[in-house]
């Protein structure tokens, strides 16, 4: 198979490579070595944290050098202290026209507020992002979408903390602001569009499945779990609760293996969503029986409710108000949201940082309550 | 050229005229096809000698059926990556075809909604079937037991359920398995979930059981004999009529570990039961799987066998999420 005269040279020189061989590659695997544990951490370390009885295997595992790093969001969170008002100020609506929302509060604070919004959403724009390169007093305008797309979001996030206030603040004051989702960008990082059917040779069940997408976060999963369960609000549990349940696939609520694919799809982007794994809220051996869950499961079932209600209530009907280029790019349907946009692969977004405790005008519809 | 007889992986190849097989009544080599020749490569993990083949009409005809089955799901494949064939390298685990969606039940779906998978699945359990007869058949033209023969038939019952006899208990195609990498395990993982989590139906245990103890026996008896080939204990029919040394240590090597040994004969037994068990008690508890039972966690409660843990669930009386986090010591 060698040449000859490969052959030949070998047979003319005969030199001994194994010990500088052996040297080379022990060295260079030291240098590889180091490098790798330098880079990666040292891979042994591991913490764990426990969410259910011994002998269930209920645990989250995280690697050491993973959680040694804090989100970086913490980190570049703006915030300023509210001015509490002593009384008898004069308050936005009546300074200014057109303040649909934020109205009740004083000057100094609605332009806190209005401050804060763009370095949550558009520090490099400026105001200019949604009231235009105007001068100041055309400020009350509804000529750009970003005005009237940032009031309706304005109310979303009121609606959040007053109203799903049993997610958003499940274990602690936390809250949501514009940041929660935004992180400093004026559309939100992993929001989401209708993508199915997948598969346009194909029909049916065959067609909403086996892609790569961003939806089934790149398994071969259904590509249209968000869409049937968190816009069109089907049911998602796919168990018979009896031991014996008479049934054909499909029909009469007892589920298929589709359903069931379909369901796993969106508890696998739940899983990813929030950096854990199924026995965070479920213990894996029956995942249907509410009385072996945490409490997070009843967390995170509100948050399915929520996010059911923000697509449906808020985020949809602003279909009509964006232009072309902030539609999904298939369907031109309307950008929305799911447990990523917030969680962003946390646990808790930002880690539990408390974002609303130095808002309470985004905490209430009502007139802001200082302390 | 040893000083001990090696034979873990260099099986002496002995090349020679190849071996054409018995024609005792001058027509059996009507149905052996193919040129017969020598693999040194081959020869490190068999005989080295390739071909002939026995083309009776039964081998003909699964592998008809089969390379139909495997056109029609590769087609499939291709078609749904618009025929590029990078395309269909890149996504290769991803795609299927898959079988129809449940509001077909039995009845004949579209092409591009199951019916392309009913067809390739006929031609699958076609390939199948007719393999199983081909391995009866030169079995019985052998003069041989029909071991082998009934050994597939037992993966035979498997797929069988699996592809045919349970959707149809079921009443739905929708309920069979995917040709696809990723979506049969998919299809794998949302059976188990649907149901109730499998590993708690006692014949799903049983088949767990069956493969582990395969795997054991295979690596106890491949050791040994391979231990005691110095002796001449590969030569296992000897060896089970006429026991030599090789088979008396063998013997004692495992008695004086374990207090027990099998024997040159019963091993094979042992090894030909435990594999034919594995897909037959499979095949039984995914037949009973919708059809007697639909939730697993349930029936092995109502039956005793599924523990309760005590303790809390959430990780809150466990620990604490800003310690996990570092936030707190």
């Amino acid at each position: 198979m060698l040449p000859k005269w490969y052959k030949k040279w070998n047979a003319d020189n005969p030199t001994n490579i194994f010990g500088p061989a052996i040297a080379v590659g022990i060295a260079g695997s030291a240098v590889f070595f180091a490098a790798m544990v330098i880079n990666w951490g040292n891979p042994a370390q591991t913490s764990s944290l426990q969410t259910g009885p011994a002998g269930t295997g209920m645990s989250r595992t995280e690697f050491n050098v993973a959680l040694a790093k804090p989100d970086p969001s913490i980190e570049e969170y703006y915030f300023d202290e509210p001015y509490v008002p002593e009384g008898g100020e004069e308050l936005a609506k009546d300074l200014y026209q057109n303040v649909q929302v934020l109205g009740d509060l004083t000057d100094d604070n609605f332009n806190r507020v209005m401050l804060a919004m763009t370095q949550w959403v558009a520090p490099d724009e400026g105001c200019a992002y949604c009231h235009g390169d105007v001068d100041i007093e055309d400020y009350g305008s509804d000529d750009l979408y970003t005005k009237v797309v940032s009031r309706r979001m304005i109310e979303m996030t009121q609606n959040i903390n007053e109203n799903w206030d049993g997610h958003v603040n499940a274990n602690k004051e936390v809250g949501v602001t514009c940041y929660t989702c935004h992180r400093g960008e004026a559309v939100p990082s992993n929001i989401w569009f209708k993508v199915s059917p997948v598969n346009a040779a194909t029909a049916g069940w065959s067609a909403n499945q086996n892609r790569a997408t961003s939806i089934s976060q790149s398994t071969s999963l259904p590509s249209d779990a968000l869409e049937k369960y968190l816009l069109e609000e089907e049911t998602i549990a796919v168990h018979s609760l009896e031991s014996r349940e008479e049934g054909v696939p499909g029909q009469d609520d007892y589920a298929s293996i589709q359903d069931t694919e379909r369901t796993y799809a969106l508890m696998n982007y739940f899983a990813n969503s929030l950096g854990v794994n199924c026995v965070f809220c479920h213990n894996s051996r029956a995942f249907y029986d509410g009385a072996q869950v945490t409490p997070q499961w009843g967390t995170a079932s509100l948050g399915i409710l929520m996010v059911q209600e923000l697509n449906n209530e808020y985020l949809v009907p602003l279909k009509d108000t964006y232009p072309a280029e902030r539609l999904g790019p298939i369907y031109a349907d309307a950008p929305k949201a799911a447990c990523k946009t917030c969680h962003k692969g946390y646990q808790q977004p930002m880690q539990g940082l408390n974002v609303i405790g130095n808002y309470p005008e985004l905490a209430s519809s009502e007139a802001p309550e200082y302390e | 050229m040893f000083n001990t007889y090696q034979n873990i992986f260099n099986q002496v190849q002995v090349q020679g005229v190849p071996e054409w097989g018995m024609d005792d009544d001058g027509t059996l080599m009507e149905e052996r096809i193919g040129k017969p020749f020598f693999s040194k490569f081959m020869g490190l993990f068999g005989n080295a000698q390739i071909g002939p083949i026995n083309a009776e009409m039964y081998g003909v005809i699964s592998c008809i059926s089969f390379m139909i089955w495997f056109n029609i799901v590769g087609f499939s494949m291709l078609v749904q990556v618009d025929w590029s064939v990078p395309e269909l390298i890149r996504q290769l685990l991803w795609l299927a075809l898959e079988p129809p969606g449940p509001e077909y039940g039995l009845s004949f779906p579209p092409l591009n909604d199951g019916g392309a998978f009913i067809i390739a699945g006929m031609f699958f359990l076609t390939g199948c079937v007719t393999w199983w007869l081909r391995t009866y058949k030169l079995a019985q033209q052998h003069k041989m037991g029909k071991h082998v023969a009934w050994a597939f038939a037992a993966l035979l019952f498997l797929i069988l359920v699996l592809g045919l006899i349970r959707p149809i208990l079921m009443g739905s195609w929708s309920e069979a398995v995917p040709y696809g990498i990723f979506p049969h395990l998919d299809w794998t993982t949302a059976f188990s979930i649907r149901y109730g989590n499998l590993y708690y139906n006692p014949f799903h245990c049983l088949s767990i059981l069956f493969l582990y103890g395969s795997v054991l026996l295979f690596a106890m008896h491949g050791g040994t004999i391979l231990a005691v080939t110095r002796y001449g204990g590969d030569r296992e029919l000897e060896q089970i009529y006429d026991r030599g040394t090789a088979t008396e240590r063998a013997a004692l090597f495992w008695r004086w570990t374990m207090g027990f040994n099998a024997t040159m004969e019963g091993i094979h037994r042992w090894a030909w039961w435990f594999a034919v068990l594995t897909p037959i008690t499979g095949g039984i508890g995914i037949l009973l799987t919708g059809t007697v039972v639909d939730n697993w966690f349930i029936w092995a409660q109502e039956h005793n066998f599924a523990p309760m843990y005590d303790g809390s669930y959430g990780y809150e009386d466990y620990g604490s999420y800003e310690v996990f986090i570092g936030k707190e010591d």
